[in-house]
């Protein structure tokens, strides 16, 4: 046996006890990492990636099998392994209530790190993650993006053989992501460190040296991301829909036999086809659309392996009440909106107004200040200053009556854990006024529409992130609202749940229903009609994805993502603050 | 105001309270353990008083007065001290609460028809069981006198003064505790199911969701109220029928009475529990403020001591004190017999309560900033 | 410094700086004793005073004056004359008195005849523990005015059997000098389960314990490291607390302070243990809230021995007492302010604590595992 691995796992099952029955998170998986190498863990939500870094560094005993980490037996010596690898949690153990260099301290202390090379460490770590100028502020008080960063140093203090990553980069803004990516692999080049690191956003698995592959507790597969996505050469094709709305054609397409996946990319859809189907005859010559060959990427594979087939749309439509109204109307109006909190100004002078029947999205990074318009959109909080409308009224004084026009869902998850789905929905329902046939109804349609009958009496806080998410989202619709907040609802979802969150939304634009919607994943505000870019309380800049990206356009980028039309707008504010500074 | 809405949110918050078992535990369990522990343990009645005996004259008088105290179900002798110095530590160490002390000369001076001194010692340190044992050995030797007095045909004191106890005719402390647990076992498990339910939503999330849905504040606070007040209910018939059945604590007075009482004193302290948790950011800020009330609220009601012997100051926080009230009308109800009129007094306080820590709560609802 | 050390010392350190920036714990460990000790110490009183007696004299004369006036200077009384027997019996039904001195028309003449007078005394037996003080004060001034009365005709009276009382260590029998050593007992309890309760629970619910778990850092280091800044904390609290006793409420300490210092750091020890057991447990802050509460707070009150007596109680009562720590801690607190260094009552009591600590770390340490299932 080649134990030079540095992590090695053989006939690894996992079952958990929930109730009577027994839960299997793993079943089998068996692979060996090779060292000095950056490895992706891939998988949908719920397939049983934290179980596995769990089991990695000793905090979970596996039911059968062995594990063996930087050749030690993690169930014999646990302790052994805790002190020998490093380890990030999904959600990092930041104290918040200490600065960040008191965090430092404290994990310097713990690994043990000498005093005397700890200046060194520190300032490579600080520089590195950018976090320099801010050692003394307290970790509470950091951005999104710079909590990770500071959690990632806190990691690396002690330079571990083997750095286990678990999503370090959920809800991290485009920016920070990247830097994040760097500091990885810097380690690897300059201390030859391994790392695995699982993630949802698959764009970071062509990043990676190897890419293992988790569905439901099953490793599928494991090798170079080229290895999964080159089968795929000749199958994946940017369509461009020729003056028919890409909406529609998207519904078209995923409805259509020998297509696996259609997804929105600016003015074209990236359509992925079965292997077994003549790609050109059907895109081209039967539904009369303009084609062009697509480099295969990661993710296109992972939808071609795990996208179920066969499966009709989401039908949200037919159940929706018949809105009235012009497509014209503007529903939502915001002049000048202010909100301090204290000194801070988190919300700082913005405009926009949004139509009838629109998907509008606000993009920017974890603390632009997307949350707080909304709470002040839905009358949770009171503006400081400018005018708002919604639907015509100031949620805030309005009749309570009025909010039932208007459906919201939180960013994080928040309906009630300790209840059940069905008395989820069932309150939700009737908190809206629903009762009786029309209450049972609509929980039927709910549960019928995003596929949780299979969770029905599953306690919510109990369910997967992505079936969180549907639950929300059912919740927000039960009193079937004229307008729809949506707060980062796909944060930390996998790919295949964004789709269908997706699909279901335009369904729901289609029948006239206005979304108002925050992201902060770049390429999701393809699916709008019309969005605003924010940053640090302020709107940058407002327009259709198409116009967004054209600012960005330049000589050295001909075809810019709506990540570089992000990047590009917010280092011109940037720019421009220091001018006005300097 | 929808009944409907606050139906739809009352049973929302029973089932959040009783599907998960360890809370359905909380609320039921402690509370009927307790009755039964405490009912048993809070007495100030004393038996057994552990005395030790220092009896140099062993003369018939005096050993008479010992087979006295021996047959008192008050008190049992555990030692017989054999010289003086053994008293001391007999005290010292807590052997014994109490020493008799006869003189050498004790029972022929009796004889001899002088008066002969018979000292206590008694351990101070419970000033409260020092001056109750003492009650007990002047009342066993005020009885000794008379006999003694009767039997040898000299005259008796003018006046024997026989004070006669109304509603508690044994003086019997369980009387007085047993209902007055009541008091704060309700106090203690309305306040744990209301004071967490807004800190606990808004910690959650969830506060927010059912902020934007039509739910007024009116009915927010209703819904949130019911449960406390149901359950309250719930557990004060039961702990009601175990103190009558079980410590054998009569119900002389009128039971609707004593009902409109439970049910404001239930939204006295519903209104104080959601007014904590509706101040409170988090869970743990509620816990701390509920503690915070619960304790003083216990001391300062009269429930063990009265709230007559406390300074005019302390006399004049315990108005807001909802217990205060309600232990009156409780014991005033199952002792003295009381109907409406006679508790009117302690009605009309818990309403000003109730309405003044509703509305704050109520209000706070939506103006609690985060 | 050896690398266990370190860490030991990285733990404290983070705690301390948590305790400083969290406003809840200090307030825990130095506002609540204050507030609660100003409020015990001056609100728990068992010494009745000025109890309101009504008086009703059906016929008055001199002898009925005199008595009537013997009432009225006591300072246990505040007399409140009635014209009939209906008036003051309603003003009890009311509870506008606490009891009722009922002359009636022939008493003075029948009084200091030696049959039975026609004289009545009903008190409101609600609160029996009062009831009796009230009957004893009443006795007293009683026999006290008999003998002045028979003293001044010349014919003292004689009783074969004369007590003389001796309260040792509180001979002004002031309940106060025992309550607050009590209450000193149960304020501490809450303080170390309350602190320590949320601890451990607060690190699961914000998800910091699964990083410290993968770390060099051994469970028992982590416990420690916790432990050592809350007791510190702790200790503040009831060195406050002792200050208030010996300066505000006179309560007088009759034994050298290390003595005090020794058992409260036993005490203190036992109190977060509780704590942390709780939080442990638990891995919750809301639960391990609610069990701290229930645990602490009515336990040590009722049982402890503070105010009802643990004698007097069933033998199944007795027996659970034995299982609530502030029992051992109230004991030695009462012997320690009051009598002096009483060694078999302090070294029982605290061979108790000792074992009880026992038990506890090793239920702590049974309890913490560095594992998730």
């Amino acid at each position: 046996m080649n134990d030079d691995s540095p992590l090695r796992f053989s006939q690894v099952s996992l079952e958990f006890a929930r109730g009577r029955d027994r839960l299997r998170a793993l079943d089998a998986v068996d692979f060996s990492l090779a060292p000095g190498r950056v490895c992706g863990l891939i998988g949908p939500d719920g397939a049983g990636k934290t179980s596995l870094m769990r089991l990695a560094c000793g905090l979970l005993r596996p039911t059968s099998g062995s594990i063996h980490v930087l050749g030690i037996d993690a169930r014999a010596r646990p302790q052994a392994v805790q002190s020998a690898v490093g380890y990030m949690p999904q959600r990092f153990g930041l104290y918040e209530d200490l600065s960040v260099q008191e965090n430092l301290d404290l994990y310097a202390d713990l690994q043990g790190l000498e005093p005397e090379v700890r200046p060194e460490r520190y300032d490579a770590l600080m520089e590195m993650t950018g976090l320099a100028p801010f050692t003394g502020r307290l970790a509470g008080k950091l951005s999104g993006g710079m909590k990770q960063k500071l959690g990632l140093a806190c990691a690396l203090l002690r330079a571990p053989r083997l750095l286990l990553l678990d999503e370090p980069t959920v809800g991290v803004d485009p920016l920070s992501r990247r830097e994040l990516w760097h500091i990885v692999y810097g380690q690897v080049r300059d201390l030859g460190m391994t790392v695995l690191l699982s993630t949802a956003y698959l764009d970071e698995a062509d990043r990676c040296d190897e890419v293992l592959l988790l569905h439901q507790g099953r490793l599928l597969g494991q090798g170079p991301p080229a290895d999964f996505s080159e089968p795929l050469r000749g199958r994946v094709f940017q369509v461009r829909g020729e003056g028919r709305s890409q909406r529609r054609l998207q519904q078209e397409l995923e409805q259509t036999p020998g297509v696996i996946d259609a997804l929105a990319e600016g003015e074209t859809l990236r359509v992925v086809t079965e292997a077994s189907t003549d790609a050109e005859t059907l895109l081209r010559t039967q539904l009369g659309l303009s084609l062009q060959p697509a480099q295969p990427r990661f993710e296109d594979a992972f939808v071609a392996r795990l996208k179920p087939r066969g499966q009709p749309a989401p039908a949200l439509g037919d159940l929706l009440a018949p809105l009235s109204g012009h497509s014209d109307d503007e529903v939502i109006r915001v002049r000048q909106l202010t909100r301090r909190f204290g000194d801070f100004i988190a919300v700082n002078g913005v405009s926009f107004s949004v139509r009838r029947g629109e998907v509008f999205g606000l993009l920017g990074a974890n603390g632009a200040g997307k949350t707080t318009t909304f709470r002040m959109l839905c009358g949770l909080l009171p503006a400081s200053d400018g005018e708002l409308s919604v639907a015509g009224l100031d949620l805030r004084v309005a009749r309570a009556e009025a909010r039932r026009r208007i459906g919201y869902m939180a960013q994080k998850f928040s309906l009630y854990g300790d209840l059940s789905v069905q008395q989820n929905l069932r309150f939700f329902a009737s908190a809206y006024g629903l009762r009786g046939r029309r209450q049972s109804e609509r929980v039927d349609w709910a549960i019928d529409a995003f596929e949780l009958e299979a969770y029905r009496p599953v306690n919510a806080g109990l369910l997967p992130l992505g079936f969180k998410q549907r639950l929300s989202f059912a919740a927000a619709l039960m009193h079937q609202p004229e307008i729809l907040f949506l707060d980062e609802p796909t944060s930390g979802v996998d790919p295949l749940a964004r789709r269908e969150f997706w699909a279901r939304t335009n369904a729901l634009a289609e029948a006239g229903v206005t979304v108002l919607v925050t992201t902060h994943f770049m390429e999701e505000a393809n699916y709008c009609d019309r969005l605003v870019i924010m940053a640090e309380g302020q709107v940058l800049a407002e327009g259709t994805p198409a116009e967004m990206k054209a600012r960005a356009r330049s000589e050295a980028l001909p075809d810019p993502t709506m990540e570089d039309a992000f990047i590009h707008l917010v280092e011109a504010h940037e720019r421009a603050a220091r001018e006005a500074v300097a | 105001m929808n009944p409907w809405h606050i139906l739809a949110l009352a049973r929302k918050e029973f089932l959040a309270l009783l599907r998960d078992r360890r809370s359905r535990i909380i609320i039921i369990v402690p509370p009927i353990l307790q009755l039964f522990i405490f009912g048993f343990a809070a007495s100030y009645d004393l038996d057994d008083v552990p005395i030790a005996i220092y009896n140099p004259d062993g003369g018939s008088v005096s050993r008479e007065l010992v087979a006295r105290f021996e047959g008192s179900p008050h008190f049992s002798i555990r030692q017989r001290l054999g010289a003086d110095d053994q008293v001391a530590p007999a005290i010292n160490n807590r052997q014994v609460l109490m020493v008799l002390r006869f003189g050498p000369d004790f029972s022929s001076r009796v004889l001899q028809g002088r008066s002969a001194p018979l000292q206590v010692i008694v351990d101070g340190r419970n000033s409260n069981t020092a001056m109750t044992a003492l009650n007990y050995v002047r009342e066993l030797v005020l009885a000794f006198n008379r006999d003694l007095q009767q039997r040898r045909g000299q005259p008796l004191p003018p006046v024997q003064l026989t004070v006669r106890a109304w509603y508690n005719e044994n003086l019997q402390s369980r009387w007085f505790i047993v209902p007055g647990i009541i008091g704060s076992l309700l106090l203690v498990v309305t306040l744990l199911v209301t004071a967490l339910s807004v800190a606990r939503e808004r910690e959650q999330g969830t506060f927010d969701q059912l902020l934007v849905t039509p739910l007024r504040p009116l009915e927010i606070l209703i819904g949130k109220s019911l449960p406390g007040i149901i359950i309250g209910l719930l557990e004060a018939t039961l702990i009601l029928l175990l103190m009558v059945y079980f410590f054998e604590v009569p119900v002389r007075g009128s039971l609707p009475a004593l009902y409109t009482g439970i049910l404001l004193f239930l939204l006295a302290t519903v209104g104080v529990g959601l007014m904590i948790s509706s101040i409170a950011l988090t869970q743990q800020q509620a816990i701390l403020g509920t503690f915070l009330f619960i304790v003083p609220a216990v001391i300062l009601s009269g429930f063990t001591t009265p709230i007559a012997n406390m300074p005019e100051a302390v006399q004049w926080m315990t108005t807001i004190n909802p217990l205060r009230y309600f232990l009156v009308i409780v014991r005033g109800v199952t002792l003295e017999g009381d109907g409406f009129a006679l508790l009117a007094g302690q009605f009309w306080p818990m309403l000003p309560i109730a309405l003044t820590t509703l509305t704050l709560a109520g209000w706070l609802f939506r103006h609690r900033m985060q | 410094m050896t690398p266990r050390g370190r860490r030991l010392l990285g733990m404290i350190r983070k705690e301390s700086l948590q305790i400083l920036r969290d406003p809840s714990s200090i307030s825990i460990a130095f506002v609540m004793p204050v507030v609660l000790l100003l409020l015990f110490g001056y609100g728990v009183s068992l010494d009745a005073r000025s109890i309101p007696l009504g008086i009703v004299i059906e016929q008055p004369d001199t002898t009925t004056q005199s008595l009537a006036g013997a009432f009225e200077r006591s300072e246990f009384f505040a007399p409140r004359r009635y014209g009939s027997i209906q008036q003051a019996q309603q003003a009890l039904a009311e509870r506008r008195i606490d009891g009722v001195l009922w002359l009636r028309n022939d008493f003075s003449r029948r009084a200091l005849r030696g049959d039975t007078a026609p004289i009545g005394v009903f008190v409101n037996g609600v609160d029996s523990n009062q009831a009796n003080i009230t009957r004893g004060y009443i006795q007293g001034t009683w026999l006290a005015w008999l003998q002045h009365v028979a003293g001044a005709r010349g014919r003292p009276l004689t009783l074969p059997v004369a007590l003389e009382q001796r309260i040792w260590f509180n001979p002004a029998v002031s309940s106060r000098l025992f309550l607050v050593p009590g209450l000193i007992a149960i304020i501490m309890t809450m303080i170390g389960s309350l602190l320590t309760a949320m601890v451990v629970a607060r690190e699961w619910e914000r998800g910091t314990m699964e990083a410290l778990l993968v770390t060099p850092l051994h469970m028992a280091e982590m416990l420690f490291g916790k432990l050592v800044p809350y007791f510190l904390l702790g200790m503040g609290g009831m060195l406050l607390s002792v200050a208030m006793a010996l300066l505000l409420f006179d309560v007088p300490l009759r034994s050298p302070l290390w003595l005090l210092a020794g058992s409260s750091a036993l005490f203190m020890l036992l109190s977060l243990a509780i704590g942390l057991l709780i939080s442990i447990v638990t891995r919750n802050q809301f639960l391990a809230g609610q069990v701290a509460l229930v645990v602490s707070f009515l336990p040590s009150f009722l049982l402890s021995g503070f105010l009802f007596d643990i004698h007097s109680m069933p033998q199944w009562v007795q027996t659970l007492t034995y299982l609530v720590p502030a029992r051992y801690f109230v004991a030695m607190l009462q012997t320690l302010f009051l009598a002096g260094p009483v060694w078999p009552v302090l070294l029982a009591n605290g061979a108790a604590m000792l074992l009880m600590l026992v038990v506890l770390t090793v239920a702590v340490v049974r309890k913490s595992r560095k594992r998730l299932d």
